[in-house]
């Protein structure tokens, strides 16, 4: 085994040996070990993404007999590794128009495989215990009003909105700005910090406005309703500096690296036909973060009771 | 050697200071005096003048798209980046193939007896638990992937370094010229390293292992360096006197006298390049860093412990190895044990004894779940230690406290300070520790913070950083005067520092939120949490190693025990006080920074978001802030003792 590793490297050395390197389509040292047919998922932070791949690693590794590696990267970042080949597919996008039409349109690296199933939408969430209480609140002309039940040591003398990771997408210092809302976004650096702290403050019942995103499984958790913030309409986003609207309801996508989705076989045509729902989804993510299941587990007990959903993934 | 001397140095050494001190201070208040009214009139007194900052948003953006859109046609990747990473990907590729084809009997059989052959037959057993319990933790294939990126980053930091070190050890003119760099190369926070090479690798493993390289290569290259400089010159007179030319000189003499150093080089080499190995998993290392890194997304302190504990027991293993190895100078009074040839048939033998029983993998069965007792563990404690204990408070209520009553006075009065007092201030403090060359190395430090137009984040960062440091010299000096003071306590404190200080940095972070909520408060607990291990050892070994004559002639003289440490000890001890200091700051700094993951703000936010968004400038100008604070706080805190025979 040893002599045939070495051999292949070597060869492989030799092979790359004269003329150029092209280091865009290199894949992960870790794929493709003892012959496996492996495919590399990304992996993004949040738990919804975690259950998209849990499930796909399990039918891939289960049923269709391959390796599956994942790595945790950005969102944006993602999308470099992907067209590199470093990963083999994203499950979950939430619209990066930017790299879309750089990745698939200009050097076609990537290419789009069709719909996660699932709808994402960014918006201001309150606990519905403070809803309750104060039932105007869910109105962002009202928000100024209640800003002193939001303050926090972090947010000064304004009232406090949590933002999450650096990674997400997010006008909302913009809008504090433009709706002149006596607020301070406070930025939890990480989903993980945000999520301790929303637990935290609901333990206690206490007040807070928070950046979050559905679906979510932290609904399950924490019932949270929606703040109106002044509607959507196309383009109303177009300017980063001057956004005064809500954030757009967003189909999910998902996308696979030019290579692997002509040549990636079974795996490539099974990704391509990965599709469910939002309660779907939620399911396996209440699993995971909730009730502390490994993905692993949590994927194996969602595929066992529906199996009429994945079968036609399958064929 | 300061034992030795100080006593009799110690004695004249107040008084003098006091002179120097005043007379530096005098003359800076003289330039202050003359430069003062001219900076305020032309530039004002507010924060950093607009005028003087250098926008680097676009070019750096605009670098940053060229890269990506010829990454795959221009010859400067194809022809040399390209095989840089090619090369980076087979050679992991090649030492993972090989330990997985070793199976988990192979891998353990065969890092027993390594250590056996290195450190005697304790050590080994210890190796051979470790890795069975990397395996117990249903950890094994991330160790085996972390392990191949680490030999590799370890293979090529050693190279690098030793090549380096020969330079800087053979050439005074290299050395003069390598010196101060890889000085400033140890003291900056890891994260800082990531952006560069992300933005020519891109996402992943080759990225991953360049930065280990240039975060773990620099204090190889300073110990050769150190190791052939210091060789005995009477040994080295008698060689020549033989004859021997200037190359078997330094083969036969130089290096192996510099054994010693070679091996504690190797020693930090690995410790520095696994604890990069964990955070380089932001930029895709993969392995053990990242299934931290994945659990804490889903704020899962279990299975982020679970991850952490294989990088722990692997890091103490090394660490004992290499130093065991080190302090083992010369074949001689090594113990007999067991020769190449028989280590290498016993690991084939083991290797293909698993294969044969089919037992290759590690067997699921044979795991253990920790994840969810730790979970409860931690839930528990946050349940009852948030908010609402009586008396005292919770945990929640400390945190606000600490951040309206310390955090945001010491950001407030920084940011009110006007620019050219802060650079005045750290010119006087760096001036009165050091020498004129550190005090201008920190003044145009910061002054660079300001150009670059970062100067209210890197503000407050720096009072983040002050906060912190302020708790951990207060808790490690006295931790640490309890320590020298008893020998149960220093044996009881021994292993907690061991693990405290291997432990990766990510691990803090969610327990600490739970505890302390989203923001600064976290971000401090934290970096406290990460230096007080060093501090606290230091502090202890400064204190221990003071002249005993000194003690016993206090106690003569009738001193109590009291007046025998704030008279005596501490003030001998001066010096590895500053130094606990200087490592305090260097620490704090690099958790604060990573900070920005849990609510910290400022820099540390700046560059998790360059790195998340692929927005390149924002990162690498914060990142260039850290380098810059970095250095300027370690100028700030550096003793004179590190330049010896410079300067005033």
């Amino acid at each position: 085994m040893r002599l045939r590793t070495i051999a292949a490297a070597s060869s492989l050395v030799l092979l790359t040996g004269c003329g150029a390197a092209d280091m865009t389509k290199q894949a992960s040292p870790f794929a493709h070990a003892q012959g496996a047919k492996t495919v590399t998922l990304s992996v993004q932070s949040w738990v919804g993404a975690q259950s998209n791949v849990a499930v796909a690693q399990y039918l891939l590794e289960h049923k269709l007999g391959y390796r599956v590696d994942t790595v945790q990267v950005d969102e944006v970042p993602a999308w470099d590794a992907l067209s590199q080949g470093r990963v083999d597919a994203i499950l979950e996008d939430w619209g990066h128009p930017d790299q879309e039409k750089r990745y698939v349109d200009d050097k076609r690296t990537i290419r789009r495989a069709g719909g996660l199933g699932v709808t994402g939408h960014i918006g201001w969430f309150v606990p519905t215990y403070l809803a309750k209480q104060h039932p105007d609140i869910t109105d962002w002309r009202n928000l100024n009003k209640y800003a002193s039940l939001f303050r926090t040591a972090e947010s000064g003398g304004k009232g406090q909105l949590m933002d999450g990771s650096p990674s997400y997408v997010t006008n909302d210092k913009a809008l504090v700005k433009n709706l002149k809302l006596d607020y301070q976004v406070v930025f939890a650096g990480s989903e993980a910090a945000q999520i301790t702290q929303m637990k935290q403050f609901a333990k206690e019942k206490k007040p807070f406005l928070t950046y979050w995103y559905a679906p979510q499984w932290l609904f399950k958790k924490v019932p949270m309703t929606e703040v109106k913030l002044p509607p959507y309409k196309d383009g109303c986003d177009a300017d980063a500096a001057k956004v005064a609207c809500a954030y757009p309801h967003t189909p999910l996508q998902k996308y696979l690296n030019a290579g692997f989705a002509k040549s990636g076989g079974e795996a490539a045509a099974f990704l391509k036909r990965f599709r469910w729902t939002t309660e779907d989804q939620n399911e396996v993510s209440l699993m995971i973060a909730d009730q502390k299941l490994s993905p692993e587990d949590a994927a194996k007990k969602w595929v066992d009771s529906h199996p009429d959903v994945w079968k036609k993934w399958l064929s | 050697m300061a034992t030795i001397t100080a006593p009799t140095s110690r004695a004249t050494l107040p008084g003098v200071l006091r002179h120097r001190a005043a007379g530096k201070l005098a003359l800076l208040a003289l330039a202050a005096a003359v430069l003062v009214p001219l900076l305020d009139s032309r530039w004002g007194s507010g924060s950093w003048p607009h005028a003087l900052t250098v926008g680097l948003d676009k070019p750096l953006s605009a670098a940053s798209n060229w890269v990506i859109d010829n990454r795959d046609s221009h010859p400067l990747f194809l022809y040399f980046f390209g095989y840089v990473s090619n090369a980076v990907v087979l050679s992991v590729r090649a030492v993972y193939l090989t330990l997985l084809a070793a199976g988990w009997a192979g891998v353990t059989v065969f890092g027993a007896l390594l250590a056996w052959r290195f450190a005697g037959v304790r050590l080994a057993a210890g190796t051979a638990a470790a890795f069975l319990a990397c395996g117990v933790l249903g950890m094994w294939v991330p160790t085996m992937q972390t392990l191949a990126l680490m030999v590799v980053a370890v293979l090529a930091s050693v190279l690098v370094g030793t090549l380096l070190g020969l330079a800087a050890g053979l050439s005074d003119r290299l050395d003069r010229a390598l010196r101060p760099v890889l000085d400033t190369m140890q003291v900056l926070p890891a994260f800082a390293y990531l952006l560069p090479v992300v933005l020519v690798f891109g996402i992943g493993v080759p990225a991953a292992v360049l930065a280990t390289v240039v975060y773990a290569a620099p204090p190889m290259a300073r110990l050769t360096a150190l190791g052939l400089r210091g060789a005995d010159p009477e040994v080295l007179e008698a060689v020549e006197s033989l004859g021997a030319t200037r190359r078997q000189r330094l083969l036969t003499a130089r290096i192996p006298l510099a054994r010693k150093e070679l091996l504690l080089g190797l020693n930090q080499t690995i410790m520095m390049a696994l604890s990069m190995a964990v955070i380089a998993s932001v930029i895709g290392a993969g392995g053990l860093g990242d299934r931290v890194y994945q659990a804490l997304a889903s704020v899962d302190v279990g299975a982020a412990l679970a991850a952490g504990i294989p990088i722990v027991l692997l890091a103490v293993v090394l660490d004992r190895v290499t130093a065991a190895a080190g302090q083992a100078t010369g074949a001689a009074d090594r113990p007999r044990t067991i020769g190449w040839p028989y280590a290498l048939a016993v690991t084939v033998a083991a290797a293909l004894a698993a294969r044969l029983l089919g037992r290759l993998d590690w067997p699921a069965s044979w795991s253990l779940n920790i994840a969810e007792p730790v979970n409860h563990a931690v839930d528990w404690m946050t349940a009852h230690l948030y908010s609402g204990v009586p008396v005292v408070g919770g945990t929640a209520d400390w945190a606000g406290h600490f951040t309206t009553w310390v955090l945001d006075p010491v950001r407030g009065g920084l940011q009110w300070l006007p620019w050219w007092s802060v650079l005045l201030v750290v010119a006087a403090l760096a001036w009165l520790i050091g020498t004129w060359r550190t005090a201008l190395t920190a003044v145009l430090a910061m002054a660079a913070i300001g150009v670059l137009g970062v100067w209210s984040p890197a503000l407050d960062t720096l009072s983040q950083v002050l906060a912190a440091v302020a708790v951990t010299l207060v808790l490690g000096f006295a931790t640490g005067i309890a320590a020298a003071r008893s020998d149960r306590v220093e044996r009881a404190l021994r292993p907690v520092l061991d693990v405290f200080q291997t432990m990766p940095q990510f691990v803090y972070l969610i327990p600490v939120v739970a505890l302390f909520g989203v923001g600064r408060a976290p971000a401090v607990a934290a970096a406290v949490v990460y230096a007080l291990p060093a501090v606290v050892r230091i502090t202890a070994q400064g204190l221990r190693q003071v002249d005993p004559a000194a003690l016993e002639s206090a106690r003569s003289l009738g001193a109590t025990g009291r007046q025998q440490l704030w008279q005596v000890q501490l003030p001998l001890a001066r010096r590895a006080l500053l130094l606990a200091v200087n490592q305090g700051v260097v620490l704090v700094l690099a958790v604060v920074i990573i900070g920005g993951l849990v609510g910290g703000g400022a820099l540390g936010y700046d560059v998790a978001f360059g790195l998340a968004q692929g927005d390149l400038a924002t990162g690498l100008v914060a990142g260039a802030a850290i380098v810059c604070l970095g250095l300027m706080l370690d100028r700030v805190t550096q003793p004179t003792a590190r330049r010896p025979g410079k300067g005033a």
